[in-house]
């Protein structure tokens, strides 16, 4: 299928929406969220692709994902056993979105994450021990308890921070992609956010000025189909929010958010454009979160059906790619293994070392609420 | 860095407090090459206030930037942009506006750097215009700096004066924390002393613009001038007023005010903003607490009447503080 022509730009993965005959948005308005979402027939069909993952690449967001899922497991262990303080909301189930797009992103690049943001610090590179020392309030913590989970962030790597208001990231990511043009780097950002997100006006602000500069910055939605507890159905009448990004003049792309190679690849195209200077994209990612909003079982409030969770978990993103890697003969099932048990032992250490911490001195309150020059 | 010159045999230089805003967000790009000035109107139009002419074609189009209407995604510009290396001068047009993006100010801005456990930096400037008397009305009046005084991880500055107009720009430039530069419209066209060159005037620091024994005003802004004409008013009536321009809001320069009091036992305050609420009753409660025993009257409050900035020139004028209403507000608590 040729990809559409929107004025003088022709993009590959195409825009969706109104512009194809199976995806009228208005056709389509009260679309459900399903399992075997359909796969559009521009993406890892028959189109030339220029980004393809390596075998070390494939065994790379391999190991992200399974440290995403194992750090969240245990998370989620620890939250409902009351360790923890606070709430936690967890990535699991989405994994292919994180390590698909952080792939390709050096720690110098920036990505900005949302109030499920463990995934998105785990895949960029970050370490168990100062994660769940925050996880606890701990003073080893990354943030050094002031942030907990909805404020995890690592500034080494990149990682501007979880965010506790639905849509903060995206204004932040969009300046700190201006910061990267106007320095003159190769640097992109990278701002995570959900279909809920789409909604807030701070979306819409920043991705009409990413589009007017050019700014290298990826806008990647993940819709799990949910905002919150609302069915995307009942928040948006659109069932693609790549659909959006036509408003804006920028590409908008839909891939199959369970599928980390096809994240990967849609994703290296829109990191490969940031660099170029060629402005950023909305990358869409359909995908589902296996755990409830906050926690795990949750609050058990009746928003979707065990019948639908079970549907989704049959393409759970880690067997999928593990299903793909045994198959293609780049590793074997007891090599899978072995990478979980390790992960497992070091989420497991990673858990004593915080619990093993100090809290942080209650007379360090007042610190770093401002810079103060040495 | 380069220090005010004045040469002995000159009479010091006036300008006017729009060509001393330029002047301050000059020098700080000047000093910077990570500082870049982005908001609405400045680049082709210099500002609707006029104070950002000539930049555009001084740093150029890569360093003065016009943005769409979105203070959204403005002030998350500024904060982003902050973050990761630059020293953005974001221009909020008029303060009013800061309820489309007071989460970008209050859940992002202020909160980063605590949040992150200091690891986040945020060398931003926020320039925004504030005040009533022009007829601009309800949404282009209004002296909102309690919105961000009340936020931790920010600093807050009024500047009453061209002098300070330039110096306050400067120092919140060169400040690693995020400032916000409360400018005043009706004070555009202000004239007084500006040095030439880059100066800084200490944020945090208040200053006492003229000395008297037995009553301090305190005030900040376009009010300051008021509080001026009313120490000349309330001569007649005997009492000679010592004048405060706080300068700095948060943080707050506590010794002085404190030490004025305890000479005078005596504060009115007074500001533009709504009365109840206000900055204020902030500064009330903390005469009470550090210089109870020193006061002989109970500490005074002008401000705005609880009431949305009218319109028409007459409800205006009823609306705004002025020296007469401070002179009959300090006569009413000292009995004279």
């Amino acid at each position: 299928m040729a990809a559409p022509a929107i004025g003088s730009m022709t993009f590959r993965y195409a825009f969706r929406g109104s512009f194809t005959d199976t995806h009228d948005c208005f056709g389509y308005a009260r679309h459900p969220v399903r399992p075997d979402h359909p796969k559009s027939p521009e993406i890892g069909g028959d189109k030339p692709v220029t980004i393809q993952a390596t075998d070390a690449v494939l065994l790379d967001i391999h190991e992200r994902m399974v440290r995403i899922r194992i750090f969240e497991e245990e998370a989620g262990k620890l939250m409902e056993n009351g360790k923890v303080p606070g709430a936690l909301h967890l990535y699991v189930g989405q994994e292919a979105v994180a390590a698909g797009v952080m792939a390709h992103l050096e720690d110098s690049d920036h990505i900005t994450s949302t109030h499920r943001g463990h995934g998105h610090v785990v895949a960029k590179g970050g370490q168990f021990n100062e994660m769940y020392a925050e996880l606890y309030g701990k003073a080893a913590g990354y943030c050094k308890g002031r942030g907990g989970s909805m404020h995890i962030c690592n500034m080494e790597i990149g990682m501007l921070g979880a965010n506790g208001i639905v849509g903060g990231g995206i204004p932040i990511a969009m300046g700190a992609a201006f910061s990267k043009k106007f320095r003159k780097t190769k640097e992109v950002a990278a701002s995570f956010f959900g279909d809920g997100a789409s909604n807030e006006g701070s979306f819409h602000e920043a991705a009409n000025m990413a589009a007017l500069y050019k700014l290298p910055l990826i806008l990647v939605c993940e819709n799990n189909g949910f905002g919150e507890y609302t069915r995307q159905d009942n928040h948006q009448a659109i069932v693609d929010v790549a659909d959006r990004a036509a408003g804006y003049g920028m590409p908008g792309v839909v891939v199959d958010g369970m599928d980390a190679i096809a994240v990967y690849e849609a994703a290296g195209e829109a990191v490969a454009r940031a660099r170029n200077g060629e402005g950023p994209t909305l990358l869409e990612c359909k995908t589902y979160r296996f755990y409830d909003h906050v926690g795990v079982r949750g609050m058990g409030l009746s928003y979707r059906t065990d019948e639908e969770v079970d549907a989704w978990k049959q393409r759970d993103p880690i067997k999928l790619i593990e299903e793909k890697l045994i198959e293609q003969g780049i590793i074997t099932k007891r090599k899978i293994s072995a990478i979980h048990k390790r992960i497992r032992e070091e989420a497991m250490a990673a858990i004593k070392f915080a619990e093993d911490s100090p809290l942080p001195d209650p007379d360090g309150l007042l610190e770093d609420v401002y810079y103060v020059q040495a | 860095m380069a220090e005010a010159q004045l040469k002995d045999d000159q009479a010091p230089r006036k300008l006017a407090y729009v060509n001393a805003i330029t002047e301050g967000i000059a020098e700080a790009m000047r000093e910077e090459s990570q500082a870049f000035l982005a908001g609405e109107d400045v680049a082709g139009a210099g500002s609707v206030f006029g104070y950002t002419g000539g930049l555009l074609e001084e740093f150029g189009a890569d360093r003065v930037i016009d943005t769409p209407i979105s203070e959204k995604g403005i002030m998350g510009l500024g904060v982003g942009a902050a973050a990761t290396g630059c020293r953005p001068i974001i221009d909020l047009m008029f303060m009013d506006f800061l309820g489309e993006c007071m989460d970008e100010v209050a859940n992002q801005m202020a909160k980063m750097r605590y949040m992150f456990g200091g690891h986040a930096r945020l060398p931003v400037t926020v320039l925004t215009m504030s005040g009533a008397g022009m007829s601009l009305a309800a949404q282009h009046s209004q002296s909102l700096e309690v919105w961000l005084t009340h936020l931790p991880g920010l600093k807050v500055v009024a500047p009453a004066t061209p002098y300070d107009a330039k110096g306050l720009i400067i120092s919140a430039c060169r400040d690693d924390n995020p400032v916000f530069v409360l400018l005043n419209k009706l004070s555009l066209a202000l004239q007084g002393e500006v040095p030439e060159g880059a100066y800084e005037v200490p944020i945090g620091k208040a200053n006492v613009m003229r000395e008297g024994k037995n009553l301090t005003l305190i005030a900040y802004s376009r009010m300051v001038h008021e509080a001026m004409q009313a120490a000349d008013q309330l001569k007649e009536f005997g009492i000679d007023a010592e004048v405060i321009d706080l300068r700095s809001l948060s943080p707050l320069d506590t010794d002085t005010i404190i030490e004025s009091v305890k000479k005078t036992h005596r504060a009115v305050i007074v500001h533009e903003a709504v009365r109840f609420s206000g900055f204020g009753g902030e500064l009330a409660a903390q005469i009470q607490e550090l210089a109870f025993d020193y006061l002989d009257a109970p500490v005074g409050r002008v401000g705005a009447p609880f009431s949305p900035v009218p319109y028409s020139p007459s409800l205006e004028q009823s609306y705004m503080p002025n020296a007469k209403r401070i002179v009959a507000e300090t006569r009413r608590l000292l009995g004279v």
